[in-house]
């Protein structure tokens, strides 16, 4: 489960941003190493949304700097609503 | 106040027949259709099954995926049409100032694409879920905004929206803003991209098309007895317009001076023009009057010729009307029977084809005109074949829906 939500999310972070999913860790941060903009994180948010079927609020959004981060909140997402 | 000269010293075109001055001149000049069945989307409940589409363009040898997801179909061809014509222009950015350059894209619908994926978004998985990008991928000013983004113009821009007169109007205003001192450089034209599954059934609907599927590359016959409707085309054209003294002092090779802009209202109806052809005959006047020339300087008109019932004879009625004994000398044509309506980018692949045709000194010809309109006041309409003809000014006219009117004079440059 764990690795599962952890591939999806690179891959959607490395589409998004037309790179390869190699070079998407954890630790990545989607401002400093890919230069994402506000467009590209509001878009991201909606693929993630679309992707684990749940709504993320502009705060929780804002909250979310790294690939890592956004893991662990889908992750802790999916616990509260098992 | 301080009047100057303005010249053109690059095109870019993105056609249904061809995406080069290479391939769409000769295509025009020797009237190959690029009318075809549409292959884009399927057609089998619509009563029109083809148009005028680009075929040639990978936008993926042009712009990074990341990149498109940014650019609706019609800002990507001003884009790439806009790259090209600042490459024949052989203008080094780095090397301007281009707080005096700017972009003046128009474009009749704007970013119809997005438009209907958003909209299909929208009904399918409610308001949540559209995309970030949406309104800044449509709005009809993304073309000049990215243009002027990527290239770093920071002049003024700003599109312009008159339906089918749209990059005529971009042009007019571009060539006065320059005139007048605005700017120095201005990179101006149209892009459409309207050939989608609404846009087809909206021009359908309003019974503006030809349904002539049995022969799609007859369908677009200007002057013609038979015609029955317009053909949708999509594309963008750019011209980059500079003042003499710039062009001059960086020794750029000049392609022709752009001389008079008119414009009119028929102020008359949605979508029929005023049946005297008052609004046509006003903007054609306006234009030679901005130009300081008489009707008798005109050797050719690139006209605006859609092929409606409604409209060619109330063009030919107004060059009649302005031109009087001078019009049986004119050769007039219409170059939508080669390559479609390409609406709010029309008037800029259209002058681009006027410049064309005066470096060549040929009026390039109306296909398929078989049996011309009587109410066609008999003009010279340059039926089937090119005519050779020394061509020192000619005129672009361009109608759109809402009744606007554009006329623009191009004469061959001499110093």
């Amino acid at each position: 489960m764990a690795e599962d939500v952890k591939s999806k999310v690179i891959h959607k972070v490395a589409g998004r941003m037309d790179v390869s999913p190699d070079q998407v860790t954890e630790d990545t941060h989607f401002v400093n190493d890919l230069q994402m903009d506000s467009l590209d994180v509001a878009e991201l948010v909606i693929d993630l949304e679309e992707e684990f079927n749940l709504s993320i609020t502009d705060e929780e959004a804002q909250k979310l700097q790294t690939v890592g981060q956004a893991i662990k909140y889908i992750e802790g997402k999916q616990q509260q609503t098992q | 106040m301080n009047v100057r000269r303005v010249v053109i010293t690059g095109t870019g075109v993105v056609s249904p027949v061809g995406c080069s001055k290479e391939t769409v001149w000769p295509a025009v000049r020797d009237g190959r259709s690029g009318i075809r069945p549409i292959t884009s989307f399927d057609t089998s409940a619509y009563e029109v099954h083809f148009a005028g589409e680009v075929v040639d363009f990978d936008p993926l040898a042009h712009f990074s995926k990341r990149e498109l997801a940014r650019l609706d179909r019609f800002v990507q061809f001003a884009v790439v049409a806009a790259d090209a014509a600042i490459a024949e222009a052989g203008l080094d950015l780095d090397k301007e100032n281009r707080d005096r350059f700017g972009a003046f894209i128009g474009t009749g619908i704007g970013g119809l694409h997005e438009i209907e994926a958003q909209h299909t978004r929208l009904m399918e998985s409610g308001p949540n879920r559209t995309s970030p990008l949406m309104i800044p991928k449509l709005m009809t000013n993304a073309a000049a905004g990215q243009v002027a983004m990527r290239r770093g113009l920071c002049g003024p821009s700003m599109s312009v929206s008159s339906a089918c007169a749209s990059a005529s109007h971009a042009i007019g205003e571009a060539f006065h803003c320059v005139r007048y001192g605005m700017a120095d450089v201005l990179i101006c034209g149209g892009a459409e991209a309207a050939v989608t599954p609404m846009g087809l059934s909206g021009f359908q609907q309003a019974k503006a098309l030809s349904t002539r599927n049995d022969n799609p590359q007859a369908a677009s016959r200007p002057f013609d007895l038979h015609r029955d409707g317009f053909v949708m085309a999509e594309g963008a054209a750019v011209l980059v317009l500079e003042s003499l003294d710039h062009a001059q002092q960086r020794g750029a090779t000049i392609l022709a001076e752009i001389a008079g802009y008119g414009a009119s209202s028929d102020a008359y109806h949605l979508t029929l023009p005023d049946p005297e052809g008052r609004g046509a005959a006003r903007a054609m006047t306006n234009a030679l009057a901005d130009a300081g020339l008489a009707p008798t300087d005109v050797d050719y008109i690139n006209a605006h010729g859609t092929s409606t019932p409604a409209g060619d004879d109330v063009e030919a009625k107004a060059i009649c009307a302005v031109f009087g004994e001078h019009a049986k000398n004119l050769a007039v044509s219409s170059s939508k029977s080669v390559f479609g309506h390409l609406l709010g980018a029309s008037g800029a692949l259209e002058s681009a084809v006027c410049i064309w045709a005066m470096l060549d000194n040929v009026c390039p010809p109306t296909i398929n005109l078989d049996d011309p309109d009587p109410e066609c006041c008999g003009l010279n309409f340059v039926p089937h074949k090119p005519q050779e003809r020394q061509l020192n000014t000619v005129v672009n006219n361009s109608f759109g829906f809402g009744g606007h009117n554009v006329s623009l004079v191009f004469r061959k440059f001499e110093a």
